[in-house]
């Protein structure tokens, strides 16, 4: 594959390194000129020297073949932003893929329809929230396009669903279990499983059913 | 007239106090405190120290209910931006964009705001007063 990196910072010099190291073509470009020489000094030809929201750098890179991927790892989101459109709609890259900085501009991402994106703020903030019990629901993985998330749960040993099967459960809107993890095991979940107090849940549901999803599994059985 | 001028540089705030004078309401959002000094010595409308990135920023300034928003902070890119948010997050009907990239400018006019670069209009103008033969 041909993939332009843009942005020559720690993460797109690991990123350049290792997709050589996997043997993929690539082109790095940064704006800074002490640290393009550094760049250069690894890279070699490889590596451009510029503004790459401005278009005779993005075309300098190669853009106009145009790559397969380009990643925009710059530590501006709005460059990111503006890398991002031009690519793929004046270039016709077909993947395009960004890093956000700060995660109160993923909205302006998602208005813009720019992604898939990588936050490493919001990746360690979700691993936090894995590790601290009283998030009882840990959002795994989002399926923004598709409008799904997928969440871990821990069944509450007096929940409502505890000792119920799947099929007995009233789960809200569309949402469905995928997988039963019990005693270091993990199952498909099917509608005869029974789920016991303990059980990791995975789920699949779209965004803000959570509230629902929680109180079913967590919720204090009524006595 | 409801006006929210984001940047106030020598245009961003010129623009403000022109607006101010036909009559209009006029915020404006700056993340430097001194640009206040640019809007005169007792500058009526409103001023907020903000990025203009920042939702919170944008909205405690008045985006919601601006009729007119300008953008003319010194960063094309973050100009770029803001403008896409005000049209299509905030669906404010009249919205302008100073870029001062010419290629850029090109790019991202004819998407439900207007577009003026300074730049391609020096360019253009000096190039008509050389080729007219009065530079020659």
């Amino acid at each position: 594959m041909f993939v332009i990196v843009v942005g020559g910072g720690k993460v797109g010099t690991s990123l350049a390194r290792t997709l050589l190291d996997m043997r993929h073509e690539l082109v790095i470009v940064e704006q800074n000129r002490r640290r393009f020489e550094g760049l250069e000094e690894e890279f070699g030809h490889r590596a451009t020297l510029g503004d790459a929201t401005e278009m005779r750098v993005l075309e300098q890179a190669g853009v106009e073949r145009p790559p397969d991927i380009l990643l925009a790892v710059t530590g501006d989101d709005e460059d990111n932003i503006v890398i991002c459109q031009l690519a793929r709609e004046r270039y016709e890259v077909p993947k395009v893929i960004a890093r956000v900085n700060d995660p109160r501009n993923q909205y302006i991402f998602d208005l813009l329809d720019i992604g898939p994106t990588v936050s490493a703020t919001s990746m360690v903030l979700a691993l936090i929230q894995h590790e601290v019990p009283e998030h009882e629901l840990v959002q795994l993985l989002e399926v923004r396009k598709e409008n799904l998330e997928i969440v871990e749960v821990e069944i509450a040993p007096g929940a409502a669903a505890a000792g119920k099967r799947i099929e007995q459960l009233q789960l809200p809107g569309t949402a469905r279990l995928i997988s039963v993890m019990r005693d270091g095991k993990a199952e498909i979940a099917v509608g005869g499983t029974e789920l016991r107090g303990g059980d990791q849940v995975l789920a699949i549901l779209e965004p803000g059913r959570e509230d629902e999803l929680r109180r079913l599994l967590l919720a204090e059985k009524r006595r | 007239m409801k006006a929210l001028v984001v940047g106030c540089g020598r245009v961003g705030s010129a623009l403000a106090r022109r607006l101010h004078a036909a009559g209009w309401e006029v915020s404006v959002l700056d993340e430097n405190e001194e640009a206040l000094t640019r809007l005169g010595e007792s500058w009526p409308g409103t001023f907020l120290v903000g990025h203009a990135m920042d939702t919170d920023a944008l909205e405690e300034a008045g985006i919601a209910d601006a009729d007119t928003v300008i953008v003319a902070t010194d960063g094309d890119n973050t100009n770029i931006v803001v403008a896409q948010i005000a049209t299509r997050q905030y669906e404010i009907p009249a919205v302008a964009v100073r870029i001062l990239d010419p290629a850029r400018a090109e790019f991202y006019s004819g998407r439900g705001f207007h577009v003026v670069s300074p730049t391609k209009t020096a360019i253009e103008s000096l190039a008509g007063w050389a080729l007219d033969g009065t530079g020659a």
